[in-house]
């Protein structure tokens, strides 16, 4: 008996050390790709990286600013649609799909798949309904690309925020005889907007990065361009283009543009969170 | 939850109550109609916008798929010159990358959320959920590029010892033979398990939290170890959560594109060694969709992405009907 005892107690011990060196193995790579990148990144920091345009191959010199204003630019369309679409179809699911139990369900169902769904499938359809018809590359076909990654995921903010505003603040709405949009757009969404902000911010953090959906429909400029129109200088591309490349200074700047691109979206998920957290630790 | 779901269930009956009221007040109607309308009208775009997708990529692909019929499918040429294509060799360096990393991940993500929802003492557990999390906040551009300038050079070093020790194996051996490279089928696994944990771990870490305290309590009583209880009563009770989370992460892992772009060697020949260069669907398309220069050749690449799109939307609909199936039981017993 006592050595069945110890057999159960070893092979406890013994899983439990493996679950720490787990844990510890997933940190290992946070902190192994978060160190490279500052490492790399701060040392190609410098003002001309916001001040200079892509270099030529070969040449000396030069900086990212073109790719930031576009990936702004790309990020500002992307914000553009991907808001209200996804506020106002989040707002359906949260207020009045308890009326169609099953179409709201399947909705919210199709919406978490969008959610998961590959981005470079995202950019395909892009070119096929943006730059196959119009027979040419556009900043506008990006940031199309980049409102469809980014739009279920303000559905699905929204429609949970919604849901969580109290029954209450609805009843005591409705009881004042204020009609049932008002209700919605003065009340609920009011009540629920630092969370539908929450979800917003978090939602341009994760598409802020995409690389996928914008290689075949952006492009890229090696120029200044603000021409949605046009082909668009964008962060994502311009660090696999240069990451890729031969050339020491370009794989610099890509690791410069990577630190840029990392801190950015750290700093949105951190903000967003500590958004989300203040808002719940007040009510 | 209680909270959330009283209020999912009553705008129902407000909103019967309201449209009572309105009936009176014919001028409050149209309004409200409107903004209904509205708002379903979004819904219906997002939920039209898969099928968009798929009927797109169909439309786009069908010359190729009408050409090659379902050689396409297990034909590995990919000849651009003759204008011969098909799709094998990127369907298994999919599939195959997408195994090693889940074979990889799984486990550690068991280990993490095992670590955080068992062992780690209650401070512990927000930062190092945070910290995992994180992994899922990195764009994989980063992942692609990290994993090409720093990881590959360093694990090239590691290859010859593996040629050495598992290559001599008899029967998996010539899956680690090869040039020590450092990029290939195996590095595109690892960075893309390291890439998936995040989605599995937090899932795993969420339904590990959730198992009812008195059943652990129970085992607890009865002398079970932590590992007995973690192994006989949490994981049979989340078993279908942790099935949905795993496929989630699967998803994840076949669609990612830019990492596997960066890492994979981007070889489109078919070979047994894991440490030899391959492709995949999605590194593929990103590589040559712009250099696609005749139409059957673009139509090939589309084809490419709606093979990704099916293959990654059965995975996520299983992942989602998995994890629902825990919703509806964790309701049902409220109820």
């Amino acid at each position: 008996m006592i050595s069945r005892y110890m057999k159960r107690r070893v092979i406890n011990t013994v899983n439990m050390a493996i679950a720490v060196l787990m844990t510890v193995f997933g940190v290992f790579w946070v902190v192994w790709i978060l160190w490279t990148t500052l490492h790399y990144g701060i040392r190609a920091l410098g003002p001309q990286l916001f001040l200079e345009d892509t270099p030529p191959p070969g040449a000396d010199g030069g900086g990212l600013r073109n790719a930031f204003v576009g990936s702004l630019i790309l990020l500002g369309i992307a914000v553009a649609i991907g808001t209200p679409v996804g506020v106002l179809a989040g707002t359906w699911l949260g207020e009045f799909a308890s009326r169609h139990k099953k179409i709201g369900a399947s909705v919210r169902f199709l919406n978490d798949i969008l959610l998961s769904a590959p981005s470079i499938v995202i950019g395909l359809f892009a070119y096929a309904i943006l730059v196959d018809p119009l027979g040419h590359f556009s900043a506008l076909s990006g940031g199309v690309a980049l409102a469809l990654i980014l739009i279920p995921v303000v559905v699905r903010t929204t429609d949970e925020m919604l849901r969580l505003v109290p029954v209450s603040l609805r009843e005591a709405a409705i009881a004042l005889g204020t009609p049932y949009w008002k209700m919605v757009t003065k009340i609920t969404w009011k009540a629920a907007s630092t969370g539908i902000l929450t979800g917003i911010i978090l939602g341009v953090a994760r598409v802020s990065g995409e690389t996928a959906p914008l290689l075949f429909t952006a492009l890229n400029n090696q120029y200044f361009s603000v021409n949605l129109s046009h082909p668009i200088a964008n962060l994502p591309v311009v660090i696999f283009q240069f990451a890729m490349s031969p050339y020491a200074n370009w794989q610099q700047m890509a690791w410069a543009g990577a630190f840029v691109a990392v801190l950015f979206i750290l700093l949105l998920s951190f903000g967003s969170r500590r958004l989300l957290s203040r808002e719940t630790h007040r009510s | 939850m209680k909270g959330s779901e009283a209020a999912s269930r009553a705008p129902l009956e407000l909103h019967a109550a309201s449209e009572q009221k309105s009936a009176g007040k014919t001028s409050v109607v149209p309004a409200d109609f409107l903004f209904r309308s509205l708002t379903a009208f979004f819904a219906f775009v997002v939920a039209a916008t898969l099928v968009a997708i798929m009927g797109s990529l169909v439309l786009e692909g069908w010359p190729a798929l009408r050409t090659f019929g379902w050689k396409f499918l297990i034909t590995s040429t990919w000849d651009p010159v003759s204008n011969d294509f098909g799709a094998l060799v990127f369907i298994v360096g999919t599939l195959v990358s997408s195994l090693i990393a889940m074979l990889i991940a799984v486990p550690v993500s068991f280990g993490i959320a095992l670590f955080i929802s068992e062992l780690s003492p209650s401070w512990l557990r927000g930062p190092v959920s945070a910290v995992i999390e994180l992994l899922a906040a990195i764009p994989s551009i980063i992942y692609g590029m990290w994993g090409l300038l720093v990881f590959a050079p360093w694990f090239a070093q590691i290859e010859p010892w593996m040629n050495d020790h598992l290559g001599a194996l008899p029967g998996i051996g010539v899956l680690f033979q090869g040039p020590p490279m450092g990029i290939g089928m195996l590095t595109a696994g690892i960075v893309l398990a390291i890439m998936v944990i995040p989605f599995i771990a937090s899932i795993m870490r969420d339904v590990f939290m959730i198992t009812p305290a008195t059943l652990k309590e129970s085992a607890y009583a009865l002398g079970s170890t932590t590992w007995e209880v973690a192994r006989y009563v949490i994981l049979p009770y989340t078993r279908t959560a942790v099935t949905g989370g795993i496929f989630l992460g699967l998803g994840r892992a076949l669609g990612e594109t830019m990492a596997v772009t960066f890492i994979i060697g981007n070889a489109n020949n078919l070979s047994a060694s894991l440490l030899m260069p391959g492709s995949s669907i999605a590194s593929v398309i990103a590589n040559e969709f712009t250099e696609a220069t005749t139409h059957l050749y673009k139509s090939s690449l589309l084809a490419l992405g709606l093979i990704l799109f099916v293959i990654t939307f059965i995975v996520l609909v299983f992942a989602k009907l998995m994890l629902l199936r825990l919703d509806n039981s964790l309701e049902g017993k409220k109820a």
